[in-house]
């Protein structure tokens, strides 16, 4: 069967009882009662911390079946998701399913525990690398399921997510469970993915290499919540955490790229006193930043609040006094992870407040503009973050639907054309983020504007920004770089992309 | 064009392609070619390395490629520098061939 923007959805995929397909962005209702983990007491005198972490997985009871959860704010420095497996994997127990926010290539070598059977579920946002490569081969016999982090934490407080044990890596924590993102040895800034994780899961096993003296407030994490504590002797690479200065591009392609979206933002209509605006980490989107605090300097306007993962250059208008309010749910860099823990009004949120669709409102839905990127576009507007344009996965779904759906203005950025590989398509090779949830597309060779937002195109006319149609520009991109031929896939599904909501929007199906 | 030595031209950067022309004893042409776009231009690229060494009256010669995405147009004038410096013309190039 067809969903509504056209994706063949198979009638069955294993590991679905039932699934509904993509409809509209705000069509599917939420029903029933939020999901709760199990009661436990915790009795003045008993001790939480355990001498490893073999016997914490023995305590918090993990059999074969389960489900277990991790975080990725340690991203490419996390030994955390790979320190667990080993010991999983070592202890006998096998058919288990992961639930990390998401995996980044220092992950790649689950890719053994998968062939082994230690692993036969994975629930992320993104996975790259060689196990991404092996899971488009059909490694898995079950597909995996990626959800954005949005939908993450609404399938998690909805009971679709059931985490059974969570192992949340924090560089620091007492002996209670009070747990922070910075320690003596790491630093993470925001645990905004975790917070979610350690008020559902059924047992909450903190790892930490900085244990310290009680009560270790402010916490992310409270003891409240925590069943047991693990001493180890590392949980990250501190330079893989978080990345030291962040580089101001000097590719002139990206430099054009972010100059457009800047002069697209500031005639939009919403570029006003008070207005509110998420950037990504990419190079095109850190520029953005840069270029608008130039402008935010001239017209004296300032912005309510920036939201999202938070980087240098929005830290840097933050202390210039050009954004009031810093909302971070993941934080990208050491200046960043200073900014957290030393400016009053740099917050940390969990990724429920910051994107979940299904409660009674996150910082999405107060969202004026977003930058996004895209690997892919097609003359729809729906966006591919997600598979290459070979097919295999290589990318994450992240934030991206649900600031395309919450804020008033998605902005992709893209180059036309990426190492002879056309962005602007006929067909996406998958649909993460639909058509009608983005608004304005940016590229080096021309900006497109959604046809639907009559009001921008009126706003943007006469502005000296080189406004074609998307067909235009995917015309464009295929006489520079030629007609790729298409990929080959078979029938068997390798993923399944849920839309925020939890519907099916799109399957990744085997490469050949 | 008689191909005396090695040549090559080219770099590995993104949107360019390395490309190695070596003479062979036995007839014909052989391509051994590593792209990032395979899968999409694999027979594109090939056929644009063909016909490149066809305009230039090349035979019997081993093309080792590694591209990185690079536009016809650059495999073209890549190819062309590589079989200049093999022949060695470089320094005395036949516009006219080009």
């Amino acid at each position: 069967m067809k969903n509504s923007i056209g994706r063949e959805i198979p009638e069955k995929i294993v590991g679905y009882d039932k699934f509904k397909c993509y409809c509209s962005p705000f069509i599917k209702e939420p029903v029933g009662r939020k999901a709760s983990p199990k009661l436990r007491q915790v009795k003045p005198g008993d001790k939480k911390v355990v001498n490893s972490l073999e016997e914490a997985i023995k305590k918090a009871g993990l059999k074969d079946g389960m489900t277990i959860s991790f975080h990725h704010h340690f991203r490419n420095g996390d030994y955390i998701i790979n320190m667990v497996m080993d010991k999983i994997a070592e202890m006998g127990i096998k058919d288990i399913t992961i639930a990390p926010s998401s995996l980044t290539t220092v992950h790649e070598t689950l890719v053994e525990h998968v062939k082994s059977g230690v692993i036969s579920g994975i629930y992320t946002s993104g996975v790259r690398g060689k196990l991404a490569e092996e899971i488009s081969k059909g490694i898995m016999e079950k597909p995996i399921i990626i959800r954005s982090h949005g939908g993450r934490a609404r399938a998690i407080e909805a009971g679709e997510i059931h985490i059974d044990v969570a192992f949340l890596g924090v560089p620091s924590c007492d002996e209670y469970g009070n747990a922070s993102g910075k320690g003596a040895k790491t630093i993470c800034g925001s645990l905004g993915y975790a917070k979610v994780d350690a008020k559902y899961a059924d047992t909450v096993v903190l790892i930490t290499d900085d244990l310290v003296c009680y009560p270790n407030f402010p916490a992310s994490i409270s003891q409240t919540d925590v069943d047991y504590v693990v001493v180890v002797d590392s949980i990250g690479d501190p330079n893989g955490i978080a990345s030291g200065a962040t580089r101001y591009t000097k590719n002139p392609k990206e430099l054009l790229i972010a100059k457009y979206a800047s002069k697209v933002i500031v005639n939009s209509g919403y570029f006003k006193e008070g207005f509110s605006f998420q950037t990504g980490s990419g190079g095109s989107s850190l520029a953005v930043t840069r270029f608008l605090k130039e402008i935010m300097k001239d017209r004296g306007i300032k912005a309510k609040f920036a939201l999202g993962g938070i980087t240098k250059p929005m830290v840097e208008l933050y202390e210039e006094g050009l954004i009031e309010h810093l909302f971070d749910t993941q934080t990208f860099d050491l200046v960043s992870c200073e900014s957290i823990f030393q400016n009053p009004n740099h917050h940390e949120i969990d990724a429920s407040m910051y994107a979940n669709p299904h409660n009674k409102g996150s910082f999405v839905n107060k969202l004026d503009v977003v930058i996004l990127s895209a690997l892919e576009i097609d003359t729809s507007f729906n966006v591919n973050v997600i598979t290459g344009s070979d097919g295999v996965i290589r990318g994450a779904s992240g934030g991206h639907s649900d600031t395309a759906a919450g804020s008033k203005m998605s902005i992709i950025v893209a180059p036309l054309i990426r190492g002879r590989i056309p962005t602007v398509v006929d067909n996406v090779n998958t649909v993460v983020t639909p058509g009608e949830t983005v608004d304005v597309l940016v590229t080096d060779r021309g900006i497109a504007i959604n046809p639907k937002r009559k009001d921008l195109m009126e706003n943007l006319k006469n502005k000296g920004l080189p406004i074609v149609t998307i067909e235009e520009l995917r015309d464009m991109a295929l006489k520079i770089a030629g007609k790729p031929k298409p990929i080959e896939y078979t029938d068997k599904v390798v993923g399944v992309v849920e839309y925020r909501d939890g519907s099916i929007i799109d399957v990744i199906r085997q490469i050949k | 064009m008689e191909i005396i030595r090695t040549g090559m031209a080219g770099t590995m950067e993104s949107s360019d392609i390395n490309v190695v022309i070596e003479k062979q004893e036995a007839k014909g042409i052989k391509i051994y070619l590593n792209s990032s776009v395979e899968k999409q231009f694999g027979d594109q690229i090939r056929k644009v390395i063909l016909e490149t060494l066809e305009d230039l009256k090349v035979t019997n010669v081993v093309v080792r490629a590694v591209d990185r995405g690079a536009l016809d147009c650059t495999i073209r004038a890549r190819v062309q520098s590589a079989v200049m410096r093999a022949a060695n013309k470089e320094n005395e190039l036949d516009w006219e061939v080009l």
